[in-house]
């Protein structure tokens, strides 16, 4: 049995890669690809005749499986559906580090899936808070409630948008500039940010096209997003360099966490950087950018 | 716990297994083939029936095709296919009881 | 007797000059006489070689019982050849106790295990062997041992005498009326005739056989009339489909192409990717993926490959239309791009066996190879790696040139998945040594890369070029750690086949599998 370390709330989370939970053979070892998290799928690519196997088949592999440092979150099934209580029974049983509600609408559904976990985690013995949420706008109603879905719960570690499923409501499909989606998405990301908790952006479906999946990963990390769903391991590398920081924006992070440091110890609040202002606000980012360079082998220091 | 009626779980796929189980003749009687049988037979065979002891499963007949499966994918079958066979597979499982 | 690779060795096969394996290179130095055929003169100028049928082929080469048959492998799994030279023999000429000796053999020869069964075939040797034949040889059936050499040590084994062919079966996509045979230009086209070379040039007799006829002189040919007895013509040597594959496509499997791009972020990182480096690769899935990312790389350095060598397909044929390496030298072709390339594109070319691997002389092409990439059944902590026995312990695959570029090269990398369903690939002893592990320089696995302690000089570069790697011993118990300690399979005591090492040393033998019960 593999015991996992308590989920962090607020870890790197770039690439987060879909698995099939009911597919022994591909899940077994999906971390070997360096993706931050593993998302294992008991919603669509699970037969609706084969929801109770690929609970079996989650338990034990989560039980006998190191993940070592890759988050596994599981999806479950809606909320309109016959099996997500079970779903989240057997997440919270088998150790996983966080749920993801698919189609979720309103703060509502977020409370619904917190009151069914933390019931589990009392059925099991599990710390009450452990397992984390995020949810999954799939609908306009969805992204018109964004930010009470956002806020609704301390478990709530993200958010992520779930392209599909929304173009169709919208009646549109993907468009290159993404333009279909340029709303949504822009709502989603406020509203994250206004609850301070993650944005994650849809999986982009077509593997042959590769400017394609490209062009998206660079707009969603110039709109602020944190990572990206992925349906393929060959995606994982290139969401990777694009949030790779650059040198020079480790070197100045560095300098403004030392320099914010070292002018609260004096009683500073305001002070200059390489002849730029700096107060305290800087700070966040700057620490976020050298977990992120540690991440990447960038940054040894212990600022961090 | 007793097998009330035929019930199958798991595919033929690479790396899976399938497992069958129906009403017994008041023993397990196993039948086991796997691509990996040489090697492999011994523990998959142990594995199989460890987890039928440990449901209390002690009438029923097994068949049990193995196309490479891991350990922990021969528990998950053996389980779906039980419960399936008494209709407790769908919910209020005992996860981190029997099942473990 | 044990060998330098912990094989026991059966004494009473240590007979007439026999050795056990004692390392990579024992033999230097050592001088060979080289064995020469008995050949008939055709003084009297013959208009024409063709004969009407194989029987009367046979007849004329002085066909009996006891004999030694040989047969070439390019035209893999679409051969028709061996099963209608056998059947001639042996159900119209009524022949016995004969010997195959192939340069492969494959699932398309499953008929030939009748004949072993029937104890007609007394004996085989190979560099591989599949389907049934593998079945019935692993069950004992086989009067003696399967002798298993790979392509380089079929060669040295045919120079040296240790073969002696009476009879020589050339399958030929195009011949003369005389014999001269190309692989190309007729409707069962294979490219490449290497592997025919050698026993074209040892062999008592050759029988070419064909199913397109072309006008005289059918030039340049990869078998020569001059070595030519007769020249039989029938409806179909082969099957097309299934000689060359369509082009070789470079796997999409995400497993495969990460595997790819380590191997080449270890080429990458040693002292011999520069301008003019040597490569050969396998067409395994991540094998032939590496040259995907090999290429990438070459770029980025502004440098170009100076040859390749090997098994051919289309991805290298692409990469010399680009003009990114500078001569291609095939031994034999895999799929229709490398055929309809060799003596097409300028700068590929044809070689023989001998030239491409035979240890035994004076500077075969695998002795100036950078890299070799290859696959692997199993591959164990002393680097030793199976290609031969499947984990059932049956015969199921071929040494082929595994075992020559290995030794040849200066960096040879294994890459192979740690695990295949539940199969440890990295374990502790594999079920037969094709390649010995003094030759196995680096391991390429999905769950990391393992150098071999005998090349501190190779783990020095990764790690000055920041390449990660562990111990094979890591990756061993990470794979067990999967898939749990597989039992030991148990054997009989009748050897069913010895595996020559390339230099005719004994590697290893393979025993006849007990039968598994629970």
């Amino acid at each position: 049995m593999i015991p996992r370390p308590k989920p962090e709330r607020f870890r790197l989370r770039r690439t987060m890669m879909f698995m099939n939970a009911q597919k022994p053979g591909l899940f077994k070892d999906a971390y070997i690809y360096g993706c931050d998290s593993i998302m294992l799928d008991l919603e669509d690519a699970v037969a609706e005749n084969q929801k109770d196997a690929a609970r079996f088949s989650l338990y034990h592999a989560l039980k006998t499986i190191d993940y070592g440092d890759t988050e596994v979150i599981v999806r479950i099934n809606g909320l309109d559906t016959p099996h997500w209580q079970e779903d989240i029974r057997v997440c919270v049983a088998a150790g996983a580090d966080g749920i993801r509600i698919a189609k979720c609408e309103s703060a509502e559904d977020v409370r619904t899936v917190e009151k069914a976990t933390e019931e589990a985690e009392k059925e099991f013995g599990v710390e009450v808070g452990r397992t984390l949420l995020m949810a999954a706008l799939e609908s306009p109603k969805g992204i018109i409630n964004a930010y009470e879905i956002c806020s609704a719960s301390p478990r709530m570690f993200g958010v992520a948008i779930s392209g599909g499923d929304f173009r169709k409501c919208m009646q549109t499909v993907p468009q290159p500039d993404g333009v279909d989606m340029l709303y949504a998405r822009g709502q989603m990301l406020v509203a994250a940010r206004a609850a301070g908790i993650q944005c994650f952006d849809t999986v982009f479906t077509n593997l042959d096209d590769e400017e394609g999946f490209q062009a998206e990963v660079l707009q969603n990390k110039a709109m602020g997003f944190d990572g990206k769903s992925l349906i393929n391991p060959k995606q994982i590398r290139f969401v990777h360099e694009v949030y790779a920081p650059t040198e020079k924006e480790v070197i100045q992070a560095e300098k403004i966490v030392r320099a914010v440091r070292e002018n609260a110890d004096k009683g500073l609040g305001v002070f200059t950087v390489d002849g730029k202002m700096i107060d305290i606000a800087f700070l966040p980012s700057a620490e976020r950018t050298l977990r992120l360079a540690r991440a990447y082998g960038m940054y040894e220091g212990d600022l961090v | 716990m007793k097998i009330l009626k035929p019930a199958v779980a798991g595919t033929l796929e690479s790396s899976d297994v399938q497992v069958t189980v129906e009403p017994g003749n008041g023993k397990i009687e196993l039948e086991l083939s796997s691509s990996v049988m040489n090697q492999y037979g011994r523990q998959i065979k142990e594995k199989v029936l460890e987890t039928l002891d440990r449901l209390e499963v002690n009438d029923a007949r097994v068949t049990v095709v193995d196309k490479g499966a891991l350990d922990c994918t021969i528990a998950a079958r053996v389980e779906c296919a039980v419960f399936r066979s008494c209709d407790a597979s769908a919910k209020n499982l005992p996860w981190g009881g029997v099942i473990r | 007797m044990k060998n330098a690779v912990g094989r026991d060795i059966p004494d009473y096969l240590l007979v007439n000059g026999k050795e056990v394996y004692q390392g990579k290179n024992y033999m230097d130095g050592k001088y060979v006489q080289k064995a020469g055929p008995k050949t008939r003169r055709y003084e009297q100028p013959q208009e024409s070689k063709i004969v009407a049928s194989l029987a009367d082929a046979l007849r004329q080469c002085g066909a009996k019982s006891g004999m030694t048959f040989s047969f070439h492998h390019h035209l893999r799994d679409g051969d028709f050849v061996v099963n209608m030279v056998m059947k001639a023999a042996i159900e119209e000429l009524g022949l016995e106790d004969l010997t195959i000796a192939a340069t492969s053999l494959g699932s398309a020869h499953d008929p030939i295990a009748d004949y072993i069964e029937q104890g007609k075939v007394i004996g085989i040797q190979t560099s591989g062997i599949r389907g049934r034949m593998g079945e019935v040889v692993s069950a004992g059936k086989l009067k003696t041992p399967a002798i298993i050499r790979s392509h380089g040590g079929r060669p040295r084994a045919i120079e040296a005498g240790e073969v002696h062919i009476d009879i020589a079966f050339v399958a030929a996509p195009t011949s003369d009326c005389v014999g001269n045979c190309r692989g190309i230009g007729g409707k069962s086209n294979c490219g490449s005739m290497g592997y025919a070379m050698t026993d074209a040039k040892y062999a008592d007799h050759v029988v070419v056989v064909t199913d397109c006829l072309v006008d005289f002189p059918n030039m340049p040919a990869s078998v020569e009339a001059i070595d030519v007895d007769a020249v039989v013509v029938v409806d179909s040597i082969g099957n097309p489909k299934k000689i060359a594959s369509a082009a070789a496509r470079i796997s999409q499997n995400p497993r495969d192409l990460k595997m790819a791009e380590d191997v080449a972020r270890v080429v990458a990182a040693t002292p011999y990717f520069k301008d003019g480096f040597s490569f050969q690769t396998g067409v395994g899935g991540p094998s032939l993926a590496a040259n995907l990312f090999i290429e990438k790389m070459m770029d980025e350095k502004n440098i170009k490959m100076g040859w390749a060598i090997g098994g051919i397909c289309g991805p290298m044929v692409e990469l010399l239309k680009k003009g990114k390496v500078g001569k291609v030298i095939d031994v034999q072709d895999f799929d229709l791009d490398a055929v309809n390339s060799i003596n097409q594109t300028p700068n590929h070319f044809e070689m023989s066996a001998s030239q491409y691997a035979n240890p035994a002389n004076k500077g075969a092409f695998v002795n100036k190879l950078d890299f070799v990439v290859l696959a692997a059944l199993e591959i164990d902590t002393d680097f030793n790696v199976n290609v031969l026995t499947g984990s059932d312990g049956v015969l199921r695959g071929a040494p082929g040139g595994h075992p020559d570029t290995a030794a040849g090269s200066k960096c040879c990398i294994i890459v192979t998945p740690l695990v295949r369903g539940r199969m440890a690939t990295v374990c502790e002893h594999v079920v037969t040594v094709t390649t010995p592990g003094d030759c196995v320089d680096v391991l390429v696995t999905d769950y990391g890369i393992a150098v071999n302690p005998l090349r501190q000089d190779l783990i020095k570069c990764l790690d000055e070029a920041g390449v990660p790697h562990v111990t094979i011993e890591e990756l061993k118990e990470k794979a067990y750690s999967l898939v749990g300690r597989p039992d030991d399979l148990e054997w009989e005591d009748q050897v069913v086949a010895v595996l020559e090492a390339r230099d005719g040393t004994i590697l290893d033998v393979v025993k006849k599998i007990k039968p598994y019960t629970l």
